[in-house]
């Protein structure tokens, strides 16, 4: 199993080079560097809004609490639809990688298909929840729930069509290492918002149960 | 771009989010040599996804019934949570201790003291504040 970087870089005695001395970054590092830092400050405001919900999570201003609104089977099965995409994504990127384009065309369709499926089920269930009275406006701890989960469905739709520009770049320039490049940059914000994801079924959904 | 090789020799290692692009033999340096498992990763996939799901599993089962004893739930769901964000981390991101995975590691752990002081702290102040501030029906008599 791999993954990781067993690399070692060694003059022609054997012995290691400092990373110091190994001259300029190359590209692929720089870039995967920084998108890093741009999902660790993504993940930084939603930490806040993780915190807002917190602090606000009792205030339900006499209307319905957590326990009485929120469904876990439908928050189950959008979980394992975020992690099946989050798997189909990894297999798309090897597919990639490995230049079988048809392959990353299949994985891409997957990966996208169960991105749509959960954010048609969150949209589901946010009309449903206005549609009963409890939208954004009833409480503060439905203004940070509608805040923190749709913060992240507007990640997630922004990801899908993020994919979708993927194909459209892939079908027109192919597989070359920009492109597979920016495909890896998609795949590591994929991977980000299914981390996100665990903290939103935790907190707002599982955290609601036994209050 | 000189430095990109899209030969299959590096695609085992070419996702990692801190893997070394460089070639086994750099034309450009002769004398450098990289030793690269060249092995595929899709294993670390599907070990992640088996963990994952069994995490999932057991914290919404948790949640569901009452197997857990229920004031321990919340710390019981966090360290699952937690577990599973690192499976997250380790094999899906390819976050690894090597040493060009350094940089990648120290961002990620100013990211979660950055998050840690965001969550806690608002938390704990807001928290104080509403022990210490009289409730909003005192509020409007104090003001009559």
């Amino acid at each position: 199993m791999s993954g990781g970087v067993n690399t070692a870089v060694v003059d022609s005695h054997g012995r290691p080079i400092p990373l110091s001395e190994r001259g300029p970054a190359s590209t692929w590092s720089m870039i995967s560097f920084g998108f890093w830092l741009f999902l660790l400050s993504d993940i930084v405001i939603f930490a806040s809004l993780f915190a807002t919900y917190a602090v606000l999570s009792n205030a339900t201003a006499g209307g319905p609490t957590g326990q009485q609104i929120f469904d876990l089977k439908n928050v189950f099965i959008e979980t394992c639809c975020l992690l099946a995409s989050s798997f189909t994504c990894g297999l798309m990127l090897i597919a990639a990688e490995r230049r079988q384009l048809r392959n990353f065309y299949l994985w891409a369709l997957v990966t996208w298909l169960l991105g749509a499926g959960f954010i048609g089920l969150e949209v589901t269930e946010f009309s449903d929840l206005v549609a009963r009275g409890y939208g954004p406006t009833h409480s503060a701890f439905l203004s940070a729930f509608f805040t923190l989960v749709g913060t992240h469905g507007c990640h997630v739709s922004s990801g899908l069509l993020w994919l979708l520009v993927m194909v459209a770049q892939v079908a027109t320039l192919g597989l070359r290492s920009t492109v597979v490049r920016r495909l890896f940059c998609f795949s590591l914000f994929w991977h980000a918002l299914d981390l996100v994801w665990i903290g939103v079924f935790t907190i707002v959904y599982l955290g609601s149960v036994h209050v | 771009m000189s430095d990109e090789h899209p030969g299959p020799e590096l695609s085992g290692n070419r996702h990692a989010i801190n893997r070394n692009p460089r070639p086994h033999s750099d034309p450009a340096d002769p004398n450098l040599h990289v030793e690269d498992d060249g092995t595929t990763s899709s294993g670390s996939y599907l070990l992640g996804l088996a963990l994952a799901i069994l995490l999932t599993l057991a914290s919404f089962g948790a949640a569901i019934t009452h197997i857990v004893w229920a004031p321990g739930l919340p710390v019981f769901l966090a360290v699952l949570a937690i577990a599973q964000m690192g499976v997250h981390l380790v094999f899906f991101m390819h976050v690894n201790a090597t040493e060009e995975g350094e940089n990648t590691v120290l961002a990620l752990g100013f990211g979660i003291f950055i998050v840690m002081l965001v969550v806690f702290g608002s938390i704990i102040i807001m928290a104080n504040l509403s022990n210490i501030m009289p409730s909003m029906d005192q509020l409007m008599k104090m003001q009559r």
